[in-house]
């Protein structure tokens, strides 16, 4: 069996004609905390989907620890825990019931069962509220029972998605630290669907989902070394010329990133004095930073349709 | 191709399912059964509203058709009983049964689309077990409203005795069987509970009119009676009347009570078949 808690090989995906996923290729190490990031119809939930054996791929294949999750998807659920954007709870049980029901479904029974739901209830600090109907808890808590439910099973692969959207921060920060000591205590590999960027800066590896396609993939610490360490944005009302006259006058890496040109330099903070002497009438404001993130998924998420409609304006602006 | 596969597989899987309950797998599939049937309990409890709505409708119609024919009922000849309320009682009873059954299953549109299902699909269950969990929920409720009616006996000069009591449990078992199976393969792939409600509008009404359940088969137009011939619900009704009346020959019957089990029963088998293979489809469309 292979070390790989996921392994996607050139999946490929369409609904009709529309294609959700192109040829992606990733691989999550076994324990790996791994965040996929990427705009709302970028392709996660197709992804989640396929992996969750809920649908098979138009063309590659996809693994789970070495299963395929088409030939074998009833092997694959058994160590698959999927946390899914809304809770799958039944609003008319209480969170008791709830979980005995979903443990069932996992063939666990008796004693075993009560012992295991007794443990996450006070994982997960929800044992004083076991006893209550489903639809009397907050957002907040009806997650993390949703939580519990998804590990009910020591899945060794646990696929979140979006699991803490519309939930407020000290809440969010609670189920981090739910999460947290999952890890530690099972030691379970995590595939998290994500849009917000401090979540993503806690995984071992984070890959940028964009219009189908994988666009980046790598740690965290990696992915912003690739754009430099100190970098220069500047805000301008017309990125694409900027940016081509910086090309032309100092001859420095430039990228545009919407309304901002992304410069990396030798030495920034002099190379900012030069560009303001040289071009300061377009400017709007200039920053000297080490990149975020935040600035690697805008430059790899909307770098393709961004750099075709700058052009554009680019082109009917110049004459 | 594949589509024809797995609805081979998904019949087979019934007969297994039948046949042998030892190993480990097994134990799992029982479990899951029980668990399905227990949420189903569970819910329909708590929602009195459903109680009173899958028994009131039925006892108003009853009444109302009951005394509204009274006196212009023609009895099919050689009938024990004469009164139209006793005539239409066990097509009454199949009436609860299909409701019942069929709508203990409405509420798989709204697990689709709140992602409760989901989950469900994600757990490694057997699908079968899956079906038959959810079946068997519905089918109990049915059959339990069903046998409530029974209270009314003694008001229609009817009084079945045990061996007749038990075909009419059998009857029950199977055609709620039936139909949750049939009302799980249509609403897994529905969207709205509007829908929903429209497909079984146009299943449900003309299965019960052209049972033999509202009026004798024999008296029919020939297209219609050919129509009540092929009719698997008819076979229910005509069960429930041999039941109903302990076995006696001269009811407005299609055929013998051996041939009203096989039929009830062979078209629970097919329902649950055809479920089997809608629930083993890929959940999201491709």
């Amino acid at each position: 069996m292979s070390a790989s808690a996921v392994d996607i090989q050139e999946v490929t995906h369409r609904y009709g004609g529309h294609e959700a996923l192109r040829s992606v290729t990733l691989d999550v190490p076994a324990g790996a905390l791994y965040g996929l990031l990427g705009p709302n119809g970028s392709g996660k939930t197709t992804l989640f989907r396929i992996l969750s054996t809920l649908m098979p791929p138009s063309e590659g294949n996809a693994r789970v620890f070495g299963l395929n999750t088409t030939q074998r998807s009833e092997a694959v659920r058994n160590r698959l825990g999927v946390v899914f954007q809304d809770p799958a709870l039944d609003e008319a049980l209480t969170v008791r019931e709830n979980l005995r029901f979903q443990a069932s479904l996992y063939g666990l029974s008796g004693g075993d069962r009560r012992a295991r739901i007794d443990e996450l209830l006070a994982r997960l600090d929800v044992t004083d509220r076991a006893d209550d109907s489903v639809d009397e808890l907050s957002g907040g808590l009806q997650r993390r029972v949703d939580l519990a439910r998804g590990l009910l099973h020591r899945p060794d692969l646990l696929l979140l998605d979006e699991p803490t959207t519309g939930l407020d921060p000290g809440v969010r920060r609670a189920f981090w630290t739910a999460i947290d000591r999952l890890r530690e205590a099972e030691g379970t590999t995590l595939l998290l669907a994500t849009h917000l960027m401090d979540e993503a800066e806690r995984c071992d590896r984070v890959g940028i989902l964009s219009d189908g396609a994988l666009v980046a993939d790598g740690t965290p610490a990696a992915l912003k070394a690739e754009l430099g360490n100190q970098t220069l944005w500047v805000e301008t009302d017309a990125p694409a010329a900027l940016r081509d006259r910086i090309d032309a006058q100092f001859g420095v890496p430039t990228r545009t990133v919407g309304s901002t040109v992304q410069v990396a330099p030798s030495d920034p903070p002099a190379f900012l004095a030069s560009l303001y002497e040289a071009l300061g009438d377009h400017i709007r404001s200039a920053t000297i930073r080490t990149p975020t993130l935040d600035d690697v998924f805008m430059v790899h998420a909307d770098a393709a349709p961004d750099v075709e409609r700058e052009q554009v304006l680019a082109r009917s602006g110049d004459e | 191709m594949i589509r024809d596969g797995s609805s081979v597989r998904g019949v087979a899987d019934v007969t297994t399912f039948f046949s042998h309950t030892s190993t480990p797998n097994d134990m799992h599939a029982l479990r899951t059964v029980g668990a399905l049937t227990g949420r189903e309990m569970l819910k329909f409890v708590r929602d009195r509203s459903r109680v009173l709505g899958a028994l009131a409708q039925p006892l108003a119609l009853w009444v109302l058709l009951g005394l509204g024919f009274q006196g212009t009922f023609q009895p099919p000849t050689g009938s024990v009983d004469g009164s139209y309320a006793s005539f239409l009682f066990p097509g009454i009873l199949a009436l609860v049964l299909l409701f019942t059954a069929i709508f203990s299953t409405i509420s798989i549109v709204e697990e689709r689309t709140s992602g409760f299902l989901q989950a469900v699909m994600v757990a490694p269950t057997p699908r079968t077990a899956l079906v038959f969990g959810t079946a068997l929920g519905g089918t109990l409720l049915a059959t339990v409203q069903a046998l409530l009616f029974l209270l009314a006996l003694p008001f229609l000069s009817l009084s079945p005795g045990p061996l007749g009591l038990a075909m009419v449990a059998a009857i029950c078992l199977g055609t709620g069987l039936a139909f949750t199976a049939l009302g799980v393969a249509i609403a897994w792939r529905m969207d709205t509970t509007r829908g929903f409600h429209a497909v079984m509008n146009l299943f449900l009404l003309p299965l019960w009119f052209l049972s033999g359940a509202m009026f004798p088969a024999e008296g029919a137009a020939p297209v219609l009676r050919w129509l009540v011939w092929g009719n698997p619900v008819s076979y229910a009704v005509s069960g429930l009347r041999h039941g109903l009346h302990d076995f006696t020959a001269n009811t407005a019957t299609l055929a013998g009570p051996v041939v009203c089990l096989a039929v009830t029963g062979g078209f629970a088998v097919l329902m649950v078949g055809l479920a089997v293979w809608q629930v083993r489809q890929p959940f999201f469309e491709t």
